[in-house]
C-alpha cells in the first residue's frame, strides 16, 4: 500500500494532527480498496494563499474526490506559475498529465476576519470552465466549505449529488465500553452521542438529521430511545414488557415504525417519534422485524419468517396488502429502500456467507455486491450511490462501503476497536 | 488500467476541544431493575425478592434457586442453529421452574433468549426472543402463570462464548431462566 503525501494534504496533516497521539474517540480512517473502472482523471491545484491557514481546503477536496473511487487525482507538482483562476488554466499542460478536469481556487482574507475562498472547475478538454464560486466564510467553516466545493465538483461531473457534506452515525466497541458516534463522511471529527458499559445498536438518523433513535441494552433489556443531537437530550419512547428494538422513521419524521414484544412474538408497530400511541400494524405468527418506510412514506418493507425462513415482505399501509420479494435462499433480511424507491438493499446468507446485496423492484434481479462472510448492517448513503455496512478485517469489526454497481469499495477502519452498525445520514439543510 | 490507492488518514479534534453542538449524553445505568424513564409498561422485576423463599435467607442453604444440588440452580436452556425448538433433554430443567413458579405465585422470572453471532442484530433480537418464549410457553403449560414471567432478547448482543467457532456458537445460542437480583 503506497501513502503518497501531497504537498498540499501533507501540510494539512502535519499541521492539523500529530499522528499517532491518543485519540479519545474512535477515529475512522477510510481507504479505497478498488476504484471505478473509468475514473476521471482531475487535478486539484492548490489554491492561491491556502498556506496561510493549517487547514488546506484543496486537500480535502481532492480527498473527497479521490476516496468517492470516482476520481483520480492527477500530480499538480512543477506546473509553475501555479493557476489560481480559471483564466490562467493551460489547457495543454494539463491534457499532457492526462488530467480530462482541474480545479484552482485562490483565498483572500477579509478585513472583518471572514475570507473569500474562490474556485473554478474546468474541463480542459473542451476548454471551457464549467463552474466558478466564491464562498465567503470563516476559517472555522473551512472544512464544510471543502466538502461542498467538492460536492458541486462531483455533481457537475458524473451528474449524481455528492455526500461529502454529510454525516455517518456508527457504534464502537472497546472492551466492555460501547459508544454511539457521529462522524463526517470522511470519518473526520468524530463525536460521542452516547455511552455505556451496555449494548447499543441499531442506529437510525430522523430525515432532517437532527435526532438518532437507537437501541440501548442499559435497562438490562432492549429499549428504543430518541436522542436529539444538538442538545443531548433523550426520552424513551419505546419500553415496554419484552423486548423493544429496530427503529425507523417516516419520511416526515412524524412516526416510528418499531419491533415489540408486548404482546407475545416480535412484531412490528407504529408510534408516534416522541412516544406513546403505539399500533400494531402488521401480524403474523412469527417474527416480522427490521420495518423500514420506503421513500414515499406508503409502504414497509421488512424482514418476516411467515413464510418459514427469515425473508423480506412489502406491505402498503393503506391496504395492508403484503408482497414477498425475496424467494433465493433461505435466509434474506435488513431490507434498506433505495431514496429513488426503485429498489433495496438487503443482507442474504448464501452457503454459510453473509453479504450485502441490492433488489430491483422491476426486474427483481438480485446483484450481490459484497463477499462476505460476516457482512451486515447495510445503510445507503441519501444520493443512492454507495452503500456502508458492517463487515470484519483483522480480526475485528470494521466498516465497509461499496458503490450502487459493486465497483468501488473502501475500508473503514478505526484502531483498537471493534465498529458496527453504520448508519449514513441524510443530505445537510441549507 | 490503473488502480489508485488512497489511504486518508484524517486529523482528529480531542474530545472535549470541539465546539460543534453535538453533545455527549453518556449513560450508565447500572442497577439491576432499573427502568431508565419511559413510557408504559416495562414490568420488570416488580417483587424485589425470589417470591414464596421460606424466611429471609438468601444464602445457598435454605434457597432452592443456589442450592446446587437443585436443578433449580440450573437456569439455562441450548438451542440448535436457527431453531428455537426447546430440546427434550431441557424439559426437566424446564418444568422444575414451571413447578416453583407454580408453588410461588408471587415469585417472578425473566427468561433472556440469545443467539450465536452470526447474521443480522435485529432478526438475532427477534429470534432471541423466539427462544425465550418457547421456555416461558412450556413453563405456562407445566403450570406458571403468563405474568410471572417476562421474556427478553439480547439477540447475538452478549455472548457467553467470545469465540467465532461452533463450540462457541452451541454456547451462546441458550435461554438463561434469572430471578430477581440476580
Amino acid at each position: 500500500m503506497i501513502l503518497l503525501l501531497r504537498r498540499w494534504f501533507a501540510m494539512g496533516l502535519l499541521a492539523f494532527s500529530p499522528l499517532f497521539a491518543p485519540l479519545a474517540h474512535a477515529q475512522l480512517s477510510i481507504e479505497i480498496v478498488g476504484g471505478a473502472g473509468a475514473a476521471i482523471p482531475i487535478a486539484v491545484v492548490p489554491f492561491g494563499n491556502e498556506g496561510t491557514w493549517p487547514l488546506g481546503i484543496s486537500g480535502v477536496v481532492g480527498a473527497d474526490l479521490a476516496r468517492s473511487g470516482m476520481f483520480r487525482l492527477v500530480d499538480t507538482n512543477g506546473v509553475v506559475p501555479r493557476p489560481v483562476r480559471a483564466e490562467e488554466i493551460q489547457s495543454a499542460t494539463w491534457r499532457a498529465r492526462n488530467a480530462d478536469a482541474v480545479v484552482v481556487g485562490s483565498m483572500q482574507p477579509l478585513p472583518d476576519g471572514r475570507v473569500d475562498v474562490r474556485f473554478a472547475l474546468a474541463d480542459v478538454v473542451k476548454q471551457t470552465t464549467l463552474v466558478s464560486m466564491t464562498f465567503t466564510v470563516t476559517p472555522q467553516q473551512f472544512r464544510l466549505t471543502a466538502h461542498k466545493i467538492a460536492d458541486i465538483i462531483y455533481e457537475k461531473l458524473t451528474g449524481d449529488r455528492g455526500v461529502f457534506s454529510t454525516r455517518i452515525a456508527y457504534i464502537t466497541k472497546q472492551g466492555p465500553r460501547y459508544q454511539l458516534l457521529v462522524a463526517d463522511a470522511d470519518g473526520n471529527d468524530p463525536q460521542s452521542v452516547v455511552a455505556s458499559n451496555e449494548p447499543l445498536l441499531s442506529p437510525r438518523w430522523s430525515p432532517d438529521g437532527t435526532r438518532l433513535a437507537y437501541v440501548s441494552f442499559e435497562n438490562k433489556k432492549p429499549v428504543v430511545y430518541v436522542q436529539s443531537l444538538e442538545t443531548g437530550e433523550r426520552r424513551a419512547v419505546a419500553n415496554f414488557r419484552g423486548s423493544n428494538s429496530s427503529p425507523a422513521w417516516s419520511p416526515d419524521g412524524r412516526r416510528l415504525a418499531v419491533t415489540l414484544t408486548k404482546d407475545g412474538g416480535s412484531q412490528v408497530y407504529m408510534m408516534n417519534a416522541d412516544g406513546g400511541n403505539a399500533t400494531r400494524v402488521l401480524t403474523s405468527p412469527g417474527i416480522d422485524t427490521e420495518a423500514m418506510f420506503t421513500p414515499d412514506g406508503q409502504s414497509l418493507v421488512f424482514t418476516s419468517d411467515r413464510g418459514g425462513t427469515p425473508q423480506i415482505y412489502r406491505a402498503q399501509l393503506l391496504s395492508g396488502q403484503v408482497e414477498r420479494l425475496t424467494f433465493d435462499g433461505s435466509y434474506n433480511v435488513s431490507p434498506r429502500p433505495l431514496p429513488d424507491g426503485k429498489g433495496l438493499v438487503f443482507v442474504r446468507r448464501d452457503g454459510g456467507r453473509f453479504q450485502v446485496a441490492s433488489l430491483d423492484y422491476a426486474t427483481r434481479q438480485v446483484q450481490v455486491l459484497t463477499s462476505g462472510p460476516g457482512d451486515e448492517s447495510p445503510s445507503v448513503a441519501p444520493n443512492g450511490k454507495l452503500v456502508i455496512y458492517a463487515s470484519e478485517g483483522g480480526g475485528r469489526g470494521i466498516l465497509a462501503a461499496v458503490s450502487i454497481d459493486g465497483r468501488v469499495k473502501q475500508r473503514l477502519v478505526a484502531p483498537a476497536s471493534d465498529v458496527r452498525e453504520p448508519a449514513w445520514g441524510p443530505f445537510p439543510r441549507s | 488500467m490503473l488502480k489508485y490507492l488512497w489511504i486518508g488518514l484524517i486529523a482528529a479534534a480531542l474530545a472535549g476541544c470541539s465546539t460543534t453542538p453535538s453533545t455527549e449524553a453518556p449513560v450508565d445505568d447500572r442497577s439491576a431493575a432499573g427502568a431508565a424513564g419511559g413510557s408504559a409498561g416495562g414490568a420488570q422485576t416488580g417483587s424485589a425478592s425470589g417470591g414464596g423463599v421460606t424466611g429471609s435467607a438468601t444464602g445457598s442453604a435454605s434457597n432452592p434457586l443456589r442450592d446446587p444440588n437443585n436443578i433449580l440452580s440450573k437456569r439455562s436452556v441450548y438451542f440448535d442453529y436457527d431453531s428455537f425448538v426447546v430440546k427434550d433433554e431441557y424439559r426437566p430443567l424446564v418444568e422444575a421452574h414451571a413447578r416453583y413458579l407454580q408453588q410461588n405465585r408471587s415469585a417472578r422470572a425473566t427468561v433472556q433468549g440469545n443467539t450465536d453471532e452470526r447474521g443480522s442484530r435485529e432478526y438475532n433480537i427477534a429470534l432471541g426472543q423466539k427462544r425465550a418464549d418457547s421456555v416461558k410457553r412450556m413453563m405456562t403449560l407445566l403450570g406458571a402463570t403468563e405474568s410471572q414471567i417476562e421474556t427478553v432478547s439480547f439477540g447475538k448482543e452478549k455472548p457467553k462464548n467470545p469465540g467465532h467457532d461452533e463450540t462457541a456458537w452451541a454456547e451462546n445460542r441458550r435461554d438463561d431462566i434469572v430471578y430477581p437480583g440476580e
